[in-house]
This record gives structure tokens, sequence and C-alpha cells, in this order.
């Protein structure tokens, strides 16, 4: 029995432009609570950019105050904006 | 990154702190100052940069007991009345008595407290009777601070390993057993003593949006603490006191009459109309809060829209840096202005938490738990209404205890066997190939929560949710299915709530009467004190479900005369004739 793939729309939004997790940064995959962040790899496996992987997001904002270069939002869950 | 490993490592340390929130942080920072020589650990599921209640910070203590303005006797005194008289005091005056000094040490690693003119502590009056509120006004730096006295004290941290179960031997502690939330890869940790710091069990109730994260508590807080007490055979007191607090409608986080009552905000009706008293939350001002909704008065708002633009701007800018400072963000997708708008407030799911109730694990005023060398301290050890500042001060005599117990004791013998059983249970939902996502197996378990636990409590009701609990409890042990270690985790956190559940059901079934306003509100049954002036302590049972036994209050060291015992049963406000 194959798992559904419902789409959600996630809270924390990352500017790739901005995001250095490139350098090696991983700050906001570090601090958040419920560890939901992660680094989206390359295809040869170097670190390209944060994102939020799992939606299960407290909107409590460690991510985005403690990112070096202000590349990190945190929304508020459309369930409860 | 998240992929399942195989692996057991074991290592040994004097303490075991798990939890490395509030209390967590400042029992290893008073161990380690007692006796330099002892191996501190201090374990965290997060990372304990940012973990815990207080992830952002804090706007303000709201129960500080302060030379000048309150005695640890008015105190005691306060706490006792608002817990409706099922309080042991020793815990609660050794509380009182030692915050001052808690307070001076925070002031000491640069949390600062707002001041007066004369330089004095600016302490505010939310309580019903005395003053004990003192604002934070860079509330947002205390997790930076506390990062700071750890790395000082040369604690050994240890981030993304959840304890499952704790590990017992020769009648005490013995340690506990942990996974890494990234690979799956076991810790075993032998300890000669352990504290508990795991925060409420705050993800219990479902919120009314709907979205399993949105909590009132920090969602990480989802009660493994009490649920690994438990299953180590240790007394949980007053779980059917639950957590209920009211809350800013759909982001449900605190409204905060704390921070802006005593700058003339309150808590009103759709009228405009304050309705209660006193703002301090506590099982009767739920109740009001209730009733008013009932009587078709609501929806019940915080009202700030009288005040004026300065006092305003000054509420914002403390509500929107501290402690939820996505507030900001939420009022603005709403268009909601505090100079024009009253904001609406609802009440939460519930919860356990003695930092705003009194459902937790027993402990003494040493923080000594019902097991030998097995302390608690924070929002889950049962020191009622204990906030942020009773979760530093009791972890604080926890860390200074446990330092003392393990100088002549050494690590207790533990059966592997537990073990190897504990690595069974973790992993089983890693060998099927097929089944139900933790996600579904939480929500339909918190879903039941709401259905049939959320007070007024129903007999039948309650009876009800044990048989659906059961069944998802089936569901959970033989059908539940991760693919990573991420999701290994909150298959965990899974079982921790399902634990909750059942206790939550359990105790409040057990005490047959009401008590506490609106936490346990059972309609079919008056406050009872000739049968239930009493702690009830729920335990492991032979059979495996939760076990009850009465305890008696202990005797009283600050008396509560008669007519000062009805203080926040009487908080309803009545017009004057002059009024009307």
């Amino acid at each position: 029995m194959p798992l559904a793939q419902t789409p959600t729309i996630v809270p924390v939004v990352v500017d790739d432009a901005l995001c250095i997790a490139d350098k090696g940064c991983t700050v906001c995959v570090d601090v958040c609570p419920l560890d939901v962040l992660r680094i989206v790899e390359g295809p040869d496996g170097s670190p390209v950019t944060a994102h939020m992987k799992y939606d299960e997001c407290w909107y409590c904002m460690p991510c985005e105050a403690d990112c070096p270069t202000g590349a990190v939002t945190v929304n508020l869950p459309f369930l409860l904006k | 990154m998240d992929e399942i490993l195989d692996g057991t490592t074991q290592i040994d340390c004097d303490i075991l702190i798990i939890g490395g929130g509030t209390a967590g942080p400042m029992a290893a920072i008073k161990a380690k100052r007692k006796n330099p020589n002892a191996n501190v650990v201090l374990l965290d599921k997060a990372n304990v940069k940012r973990s815990g209640a207080i992830s952002m910070g804090m706007d303000g203590l709201n129960n500080s007991v302060i030379p000048g303005y309150a005695t640890p006797e008015q105190y005691t005194k306060e706490i006792t009345i608002a817990n409706d008289g099922i309080v042991d005091q020793k815990a609660v005056y050794r509380y009182a008595e030692e915050c001052y000094s808690i307070i001076e040490e925070l002031d000491q690693f640069g949390i600062r407290f707002q001041k007066d003119q004369n330089g004095e502590y600016d302490v505010k009056k939310v309580h019903h009777i005395g003053t004990y509120v003192l604002p934070m006004p860079n509330g947002d730096t205390v997790k930076k601070a506390l990062y700071r006295q750890l790395r000082k004290a040369r604690i050994n941290v240890v981030n993304r390993y959840m304890a499952t179960r704790l590990l017992t031997g020769e009648g005490r502690i013995a340690g506990a057993i942990c996974v890494n939330t990234r690979t799956a890869e076991f810790l075993v940790v032998r300890a000669k003593a352990v504290i508990m710091s795991l925060g409420a069990a705050g993800r219990l109730g479902l919120p009314s949006s709907g979205y399993l994260y949105g909590t009132y508590e920090n969602a990480s807080n989802s009660g493994e603490g009490y649920s690994m007490a438990y299953h180590a055979g240790a007394g949980l007191a007053n779980l059917e006191c639950f957590q209920i607090n009211p809350l800013i409608k759909d982001y449900n986080g605190p409204a905060c009459a704390y921070v802006a009552g005593p700058m003339g905000g309150y808590t009103s009706n759709a009228q405009g109309e304050r309705f209660i008293e006193c703002d301090y939350w506590s099982g009767q001002m739920m109740q009001e809060f209730y009733d008013e909704l009932q009587g078709g008065k609501g929806p019940v708002y915080l009202k700030l829209n009288h005040l004026a633009e300065e006092t305003v701007a000054e509420i914002e800018r403390v509500l929107h840096i501290v402690e939820r400072p996505t507030r900001g963000h939420f009022h603005k997708g709403r268009g909601t202005d505090y100079r024009k708008d009253m904001i609406e407030m609802h009440i939460s799911e519930i919860g356990f938490c003695s930092g705003h109730s009194a459902s937790g694990v027993f402990v003494d005023e040493r923080a000594r738990t019902t097991i030998e060398g097995l302390y608690a301290a924070g929002d889950m050890a049962n020191v009622p209404h204990n906030y942020m500042l009773g979760a530093f001060t009791n972890g604080a005599f926890a860390g200074l205890d446990a330092v003392d117990f393990v100088k002549d004791v050494d690590f207790a013998e533990f059966d592997m066997a537990e073990v190897d059983a504990e690595r069974t249970r973790v992993l089983a939902p890693t060998k099927r190939d097929d089944g139900v996502p933790p996600n579904q197996i939480e929500y339909k378990t918190r879903r039941f929560v709401n259905d049939y636990l959320q007070p007024p409590k129903v007999t039948a009701k309650m009876e009800l949710a044990q048989r659906r609990f059961e069944e998802v409890r089936n569901d959970m042990e033989n059908q539940m299915y991760v693919r990573d270690s991420h999701e290994l985790m909150r298959s965990l956190e899974a079982s921790a709530i399902m634990d909750c559940a059942d206790m939550a059901a359990a105790a409040s079934l057990y005490r047959t009467e009401s008590r506490w306003g609106l936490y346990h509100n059972r309609v079919e049954y008056e406050r009872d004190d000739e049968n239930w002036f009493c702690h009830t302590i729920l335990t492991k049972g032979d059979d495996g479900k939760p076990a009850h036994a009465k305890k008696a209050v202990d005797d009283y060291i600050v008396e509560v005369d008669d007519d000062e015992k009805d203080a926040y049963n009487n908080q309803r406000v009545t017009k004057t004739v002059a009024a009307e």
C-alpha cells in the first residue's frame, strides 16, 4: 500500500540568493527545535541551500533570528494564519 | 542525514540531565559548580542553544518573590489558594525563599530585569492577591545567556539524542536509553543520578486549527518525561489538573495579559466589559472564560484599544520580540491593530504542565521523585504554577542535591535485556514495509483527546476515550511505519503522547469530584473536600495499566484562613449599585 504524496505549503521560506549553505553554514538546521530543516545537496553531494523538509513548524523563529545572512523567513502555517 | 543506521554506544556519567531547556541547564551549572570533578551530561532531543519552552525567550518572571514586594509566606499562601489547597507547601515555600537568589544569578548572566527610576525591581501585580510579575525587557537573550554559562562550566552537551526509557536496577536509577534523531543509533547512558527536565506534555490535545504543531507549548515538548517516569515506576501527581490556557485564537500563543494587564489591558467579553477581576491563569479563571462563552457573551477578547498610543507601542514592542515573536506577523496578516481592534481569544487544547497548573511527576522540596536517584524539575515536575523561574530554581535544587547523592553511590546494575527489548520496541516501525505513518497515529490520538477529554469531563465520554485509545495503541504497536530516523523520532513521540492520553483519561476518572475550575470540571460531581482533599498519585500497575492512590496533603507551614480560601473562586466581576 503506497503512501500518498499530498502537497503542503510550508511556512519556512529560504532565499536561495542569500543562503550560504554552500559555504558550509548549517545554523538554521542546527537551531530548529523540531528539526524540520535540511540542506539540499547538488548532484555531487555538495551543499546548495537550506529548505524546509518537514511541515512540522512551531513558528518559533530561531531559524530566522539566528540566520547570519537574513535568508530565512518564518511565515505562519496556512492552517492558522 | 536521516538514514537508519545500526549501532549502540555506551557512555558513563555521574549525572545525566535529560532536557536542555530551562531547568536542565540550571541543574547542570549548579551541579558542576558544587563539584567541578563531577561528570555532568546534558542531553537534548534538539539543540540546547534553542531548545525548550523558552526557545525564543520570555517576557517576564511571573512568580518572583522579591523582598519588599512579597514574602515567601504570602507567595506560598497565594499558590495554595490558587491551586484549591492541594499543595505540599514545603516545595513551594523553599522555591519562594530561594528564587530571589536565582534572579540575582540570572542578572549576573546578563539577563536584565525591569527596574524603576530608583534602581529597584519594577514588580507588577497580576495575581489575585500579591505582587510577583517582573518584566524582562531583554528576555529574548535568555537562551544565549544560558548557553554561555554551559560553555563556561564545561558541561558535556549531547544534542539530537532523544531519551526513550529510563533504566533502573537495585531499586534506584541506573541510566537511560537514547536514540539519535538523525541516525537512529542507540546511546546507553549509565548514570548514578538522572535529572528529568523534559518540559510539558504539550502535544496532547489538538489545537483547533488542526495543525499538529500549532500547540501552546513548544511542540517538541511532547510528554516523553511523563511517559518515561511512568514506565520507570515513578509516581505522577494530580494529572487530572490539566493545563488549559486562554490564548489568541488560531495563533494559539499567549494573549499575554500578564504583560498588558499592568499597563491597563484586560480580558473582556464581546461587549468590551471586564468579567473577571483577575487575569492570572487559574482553573477558576478558565471556568469563568468558559461560562462567558456558554452564556452567549463571547467571543472573549484581550482589550487594549482604550490605551494611549505610547502604551500600545510599548506592549507591542515587548510582545512582538520576546517569547512568541511571530505574533506580530500573525496580527499583520489578519490586519489586527491593537489601537483599534480587540484581540480574539479562545480556550486552548489540554496538556500536562506544572508550570501553569499542577500536573506533574511527583517531587519533594529537593526535586526528588519517588525513585531513588531520579529527579524532576520544571514544567514536568509537580510544583504548582512554577513557570520559568520555578524551572530555574527547582532545576538548581535538583542539581545541588544530585551532586551530593552521587558521591556515595556507584552505578546501579541493570538488566541488559531491558536495552534489547527497548531496541526492538523503538525499531519496530523501521522493520515493516508498509503501514500507518506516525503523524496519522498522533492525529487520531489527539483528536480523541479533544473529543472525549476536553473539560467539562463526562464519565461515559472518558470511558469511550479509553476504548478508542486502546484501538489506536493496537494500531500503533502493530502497524506504525517509518521511512527514516526523523520519522522514527515522531513515532516515539506518538507513543509518548499515547501514554499521556491514557494517563489523562485514567487520572480524570479516578478523582470523582470537581476541582480546579475548568481543569477538572466533572459535571456529575461537586467538589468534595471530605473525600478528595488529597493528591492523587498515578503509577504503572502490575497489569501495565495506570494504578491510582490517594496521598494526603502535607501539613501546611503557612496557614490559610477560612475567609481567604475562596479568593480565587470569587473572581467574577459583580456590578456595583453605582455602576448600574
